[in-house]
């Protein structure tokens, strides 16, 4: 166990690499650069001024150094300041992604409560009208732009029922019940459009998985139905389901952008489009940096999930 | 030349690919019901996007403050916006972006994926690992995060969206495509090739290619709609195509927003078209990866 662990580990590294350097180079491409930004902002054009400030940046060095520099500096935690509000980008961004992160968590459990059990149902009774009504519900979900159906859960139950979903953010410490009531409508959305996926790949597992020889001996036994499903069929039909869920945590966090714009929800997408418009650079680089660092380590987790949930898997 | 057709050392297990594409098209509307719908609803949308200046009654940007707001009436059947701008001109003027969108930015992305693919796949070895590894990193970014970022970059505008989402999915689509030409590779008749001395891209234009072509369709097709769904996206962040051209996305954007509280009818539309789009063209997509590849059941 511990020697694959360590192995997985060591097959992330030359991808946690690529992906700080696809970071850093986004970072030295951005447009009017850094210097021209500051000498802007504190009113100096000096010609010698300007060689200064580069110097106090590192940036007269030559690209790799700066490279090794930056990366040394984000493997200690320094992802610089925020241009705008001086504070370190790691301060920023400890505020904002546990906020992302609830978001998620909700939209991912009620993608998983909704999309495993009408799977399950849709692979027992294939071909049935209901089977037929979810698959085509689910490949529909795959079609509709979350930011469309946000639009609408803002617009037409307002326009209705003078009711408008809850915009006030609240933490979940100081008022949890005001926190749950702005965060649950967008994270049934999210939830809903990541269950599509889901429910198509369970439904396909289950069928592989009920027509197994073991599901015969189980129900020759005399097991009853459900004991059959619950724990010989669902158990191994769920194992590529959870490969499907660390694959989705990229659209998750992409969907979760447009969530919080729409709901206005101070999280980790709000504050990369605020820093975007604001050409806040180290921000926009650092949300980068985490975003990328958490899918890979989801997709980790993701792996080593398996030897729970699969004997067969024993890690080598 | 001794070995005459290579392909005919094995002619059970490579059925041919590349059919003429009317049988494909017979075969679609008889065994594939729900994907003939999706083509032919696509095709509809196509026409609307080509002879959008025909059928639009009115121009996308034409003010015509007497009639702000309307609801959708005989004359302005969508209803009309803040500007009195008639709504049914401007989608029929947004599919037209939305099918350019859709289709450049596929068909570089297919490009992109081949040349990834092909030359990551046919090579394998150390190559092939170095690829890969770079292909988890770029995919370890949400393609959101990843567009909003780049668009920050290079600012928006209509062809950095199209170079930037080519590139988005075609470094994705490469995985798919080295998947196809890693199992190709190993057939008879590519060994056989190589054994007559055909030079490498003599086989990969000869050999490995026209036996992923299936692979590539399916991948084409589907790429449209994801194409045609991260632009509406961008656009509704207001990081798209700017101002004033009509894009679906930003017929739904923040600004937007805050009049559809006066014109409900102006959330409709735009977004209506966005789903039926890239539903039509999911399930052709489906329809046409059965009937091509039943190896493929499952791919997204």
């Amino acid at each position: 166990m511990r020697a694959y662990l360590l192995r997985r580990l060591l097959f992330l590294l030359p991808t946690l690499l690529f992906a700080s350097i696809i970071v850093f180079v986004t970072v030295r491409l951005v447009p009017g650069d850094v210097v021209d930004l500051m000498m802007a902002q504190n009113d100096i054009s000096a010609v010698r001024d300007r060689a200064r400030i580069e110097a106090a940046l590192g940036l007269d060095h030559p690209l790799h150094v700066q490279y090794f520099r930056w990366a040394g500096a984000a493997l200690r935690g320094d992802l610089g300041r925020s241009l705008w509000r001086n504070t370190p980008v790691v301060d920023v961004l400890a505020e904002r992604l546990p906020i992302t992160f609830e978001l998620g968590v909700l939209a991912l459990a009620i993608a998983l409560s909704v999309a495993i059990p009408i799977g399950v149902y849709s692979a027992l009774r294939q071909d049935s009208w209901g089977d037929y009504v979810t698959r085509s519900f689910s490949i529909l979900m795959l079609a509709v732009p979350g930011f469309w159906l946000g639009t609408l859960v803002m617009v037409f139950p307002s326009v209705w029922w003078r009711w408008a979903p809850e915009l006030e953010y609240a933490r979940f410490l100081d008022a949890p019940l005001q926190n749950l009531r702005q965060m649950i409508v967008p994270a049934i959305i999210l939830g809903l459009s990541l269950s599509a996926v889901t429910m198509r790949m369970t439904r396909t597992m289950m069928l592989e998985v009920l027509r197994q020889d073991y599901i015969r001996t189980a129900r020759a036994k005399g097991l009853s139905e459900q004991i059959v499903v619950a724990r010989h069929a669902l158990r191994n039909g769920l194992i590529p389901v959870v490969t499907l869920v660390g694959l989705q945590a990229p659209l998750l966090i992409g969907g979760a952008v447009i969530m919080e714009q729409i709901f206005v929800i101070p999280g980790m997408g709000q504050l990369l489009l605020d820093a975007v418009s604001q050409r806040d650079y180290p921000v926009v680089s650092g949300v980068f940096l985490v975003v990328g660092t958490s899918v890979l380590l989801i997709n980790l987790l993701v792996d080593l999930s398996y030897g729970f949930l699969d004997p067969n898997v024993r890690y080598r | 030349m001794a070995v005459a057709a290579p392909r005919s050392l094995e002619p059970a297990i490579e059925a041919p690919a590349r059919g003429p594409l009317a049988e494909l098209t017979v075969r679609l509307f008889r065994e594939k019901k729900l994907g003939a719908a999706g083509g032919v609803i696509f095709l509809v949308f196509l026409a609307c996007a080509v002879f959008a200046d025909v059928l639009a009654p009115h121009g996308a940007n034409e003010v015509d403050l007497v009639h702000r707001f309307t609801p959708p009436s005989w004359e302005f059947p969508l209803g009309t916006d803040r500007l009195g701008r008639d709504m049914l001109s401007r989608i029929l003027l947004g599919a037209r972006i939305s099918m350019i969108v859709g289709f450049v930015g596929a068909g570089l992305a297919t490009a992109i994926s081949i040349l990834i693919g092909v030359v990551s796949g046919y090579l394998g070895g150390r190559i092939d690992m170095l690829t890969q590894r770079a292909v988890d990193a770029w995919m370890a970014f949400p393609d959101l995060v990843m567009l909003i970022v780049v668009v920050a970059v290079v600012g928006p505008g209509m062809p950095q969206i199209i170079v930037i989402l080519g590139l988005l999915y075609g470094i994705a689509g490469s995985r798919i495509v080295r998947g196809a030409v890693v199992a190709v590779r190993e057939h008879l008749y590519v060994h056989a090739a190589q054994s007559m001395g055909a030079g490498t891209p003599r086989i990969l234009w000869r050999h490995i290619l026209p036996n992923v072509m299936p692979v590539i369709l399916v991948l084409f097709t589907t790429r449209i709609g994801a194409v045609i769904l991260s632009e509406a996206g961008l656009s509704f962040l207001g990081l798209g195509i700017p101002p004033p051209a009509p894009t679906w996305g930003s017929m739904l954007s923040g600004s937007a927003r805050t009049y559809m509280y006066i014109g409900p009818w102006l959330a409709l539309a735009p977004g209506l078209c966005i789903t039926l789009v890239v539903y039509s063209v999911n399930v052709l997509g489906d329809a046409l990866r059965d009937l091509l590849d039943p190896r493929m059941r499952g791919l997204r």
